[in-house]
């Protein structure tokens, strides 16, 4: 075990899976000398050269749309957007042809995505986006959105194992923020399995990413009030762990959805429509869903405090939660 | 590398590759005959395009394919698949929406796939496929493996950011594509003149220092002997190549397509005057009885493709459901 902040969680995996496989490469802007805008592959070009870490020029669509071609080939590449945000350049190469390559030609595509999302450090409207639920609404993809170091290394691992394309989203506000313990040596965070990051009685939060923080700090402050808030950490939106979360609301009769999306479509309503078709008899009250209003990301600090979902509005709903 | 020229007597293909050609050809002509009359039968469902006017590129430069390339392919596939290898049963019964179709019943005709003939796929977003074949080419470059990626696109999709980021980055880390354009001077029923500001599309490979090749689309000699070349310049690690055919679409753009936006009397002069087939069958004299057997042979191929289609089993509905993630 060592303690590692979420960004060292990643670059080690990145590191130990190029040294493991060869056919594991990293393309992207600025991911050689320069170590990535976030400095995530910062080394690794000079342990692995250039053809294993390759600086590619600005090309989302090229980039993703050659990394599936990679990937058809045998190959298993890791591509960096450099901001999840700018993915939505290649949408159809993710949408159209990774997520449909396996339904209409039976072949599979191991590929790796990495998509640097969220905000809350004044990235603006391009450059602080957390567009992981549009890609849960596509059939074929998978999305994993570790919360903590430790997860952060194990479902990268598990990405790189999947032979399905992975959008592995890393929460830019985690990056340096949080430090836990990561297991030595190669290990796997399977897909689909959530994790109860804080047990509790009173009130289920399911939530992903930077929120499992947010939510933390909530249930804290509501613990001093007697409530006790359950989180669990869904670690991927597909596939996406419905038994915990039935389960957890089954304990607890009471559901709170959090995400830093904004509200209308987001995955949080999905969850919440799947709790009340299958456990309406188990809830004691109406499913909370908090997520950011239906507005860009906005750039001054003030204003975007008013679109995260922050610590003290979690704990208002889970006060309200408790109180009905 | 020399630009090469449609008459290429000087080195020319033996007749007899040719006469093989013309018998390629006309089975793709004969299959696409088939697909337009089910179709207006009423078998066959969706959306279909066929390559009539079309079939010397698909030929000529599938015939030069190498084992272990691999090509990819537009919403006009028929042509480049049959081309490639895939059985023309297969295909029809893809067409039908059988499972003993190419891609099981799930793809249809633009998203045709034989990945195990190295046909990664039909993309019917138009310039989709592009970033795959540069993709694959960086791989068998990363693998230091002698094999060649190759993409078919139309004029069309030289207007689309696909095609410019892929050339620019194939010519940039100089990966063994193949680009070939099949300009039929139409983009569904826009015309070159209204949707690119040049008509000579060598100057967009130019644009990125790459090594263009300008040949008539409609001989297929010549089609075929500058996709070899190019195929060795690539595989040659000198970088990739754009092959530029000239060619004709002497059908619409999909069938069924009345083609209300073009001249019918052009048409029917480049029907005359530009068919591939019939310029062949003129170029190499091919009596009548080598005609007569090849296009009996073709006729013979394409009604079995059919009955082969029609014979076949319908997928269960609840197969819809499966195959969207690969297991394990």
């Amino acid at each position: 075990m060592a303690e590692l902040t979420y960004v060292q969680a990643i670059s080690q995996a990145l590191v130990e899976e190029l040294r493991r496989d060869e056919r594991v490469f990293v393309i992207g802007q600025d991911v050689g000398m320069f170590g990535g805008a976030f400095k995530v592959t910062k080394g690794l070009q000079e342990e692995f050269g250039e053809w294993r870490v390759i600086d590619a020029p600005l090309s989302e669509v090229a980039i993703v749309g050659g990394a599936i071609g990679a990937a058809l080939v045998g190959l298993r590449p890791i591509a960096e957007i450099q901001f999840a945000d700018f993915v939505s350049i290649a949408w159809d190469q993710l949408t159209t042809v990774a997520a449909k390559q396996h339904y209409r030609a039976g072949t599979p595509v191991p590929l790796v995505v990495r998509l640097p999302s969220g905000g809350g450090f004044s990235g603006g409207p391009f450059h602080s986006q957390s567009p992981e639920s549009s890609f849960a609404h596509v059939p074929g993809l998978k999305i994993a959105c570790p919360a903590t170091p430790a997860d952060a290394k194990g479902l990268l691992v598990s990405a790189l194992a999947d032979p399905n394309p992975v959008l592995y989203f890393e929460h830019k506000h985690l990056y340096r923020r949080i430090k836990g313990e990561v297991p030595d040596g190669r290990f796997a965070v399977p897909f689909g399995k959530a994790r109860i990051h804080r047990e509790g009685s009173d009130a289920t939060v399911v939530t992903w990413g930077a929120m499992v923080h947010t939510a933390a700090e909530a249930a804290e402050i509501v613990a001093a009030d007697g409530i006790s808030a359950e989180i669990l950490d869904l670690r991927t939106l597909a596939p996406w762990d419905r038994e915990a979360v039935l389960g957890s609301v089954a304990k607890t009769s009471k559901l709170l959805v959090l995400h830093e999306d904004v509200r209308t479509g987001g995955f949080g309503a999905e969850i919440a429509a799947t709790v009340a078709e299958e456990a309406f008899e188990s809830l004691d009250a109406p499913i909370t869903r908090i997520a950011a209003p239906d507005t860009p990301v906005p750039f001054s600090p003030p204003l975007e405090r008013r679109f995260i979902p922050q610590v003290e509005d979690v704990a208002r709903g889970l006060r309200e939660l408790a109180a009905y | 590398m020399a630009r090469a020229k449609s008459d290429t007597a000087s080195n020319g293909l033996p007749r007899e590759r040719l006469l093989e050609f013309l018998g390629e050809m006309l089975v793709i002509r004969r299959f696409e005959e088939q697909v337009e009359e089910r179709f207006r039968a009423g078998e066959l469902a969706g959306f279909l395009h066929v390559c009539i006017g079309q079939e010397a590129v698909a030929v000529g430069v599938c015939r030069a394919l190498g084992d272990g390339d691999v090509m990819g392919s537009t919403h006009r596939a028929h042509g480049h698949m049959l081309a490639n290898g895939t059985p023309p049963r297969e295909m029809m019964a893809e067409l039908y929406g059988k499972v003993e179709g190419c891609s099981r019943g799930y793809g249809g005709s633009m998203h045709l796939y034989d990945v195990k003939r190295g046909a990664m796929g039909a993309n019917a977003v138009v310039g989709g496929g592009l970033p795959l074949a540069v993709g694959a080419a960086l791989a068998f470059q990363l693998r230091r493996e002698s094999r060649v990626s190759l993409a078919f696109f139309g004029d069309g999709a030289t207007n689309i950011g696909t095609f410019h980021e892929s050339m620019n980055l194939a010519q940039l880390w100089r990966l063994p594509v193949v680009f070939v354009c099949e300009n039929n001077r139409w983009s569904e029923s826009t015309p070159q003149s209204q949707h690119q500001p040049i008509s000579d599309l060598t100057h967009r490979a130019e644009a990125f220092g790459m090594q263009a090749l300008h040949v008539d689309g409609q001989d297929v000699e010549a089609v075929h002997l500058a996709a070899r070349d190019a195929l060795a310049y690539a595989r040659g690690g000198q970088g990739p190549v754009f092959l530029l055919c000239e060619t004709e679409r002497l059908t619409g753009h999909y069938v069924g397509d009345a083609q209300a936006y073009r001249d019918k009397e052009e048409l029917r002069r480049l029907r005359e005057t530009r068919d591939p087939i019939r310029l062949l069958r003129e170029r190499i004299e091919a009596s009548e009885q080598e005609w007569k057997r090849l296009d009996a042979r073709s006729r013979q191929v394409a009604d079995e493709a059919v009955a082969f289609a029609k014979a076949g089993a319908d997928p269960r509905p609840e197969a819809a459901l499966e195959n969207v993630y690969t297991e394990g």
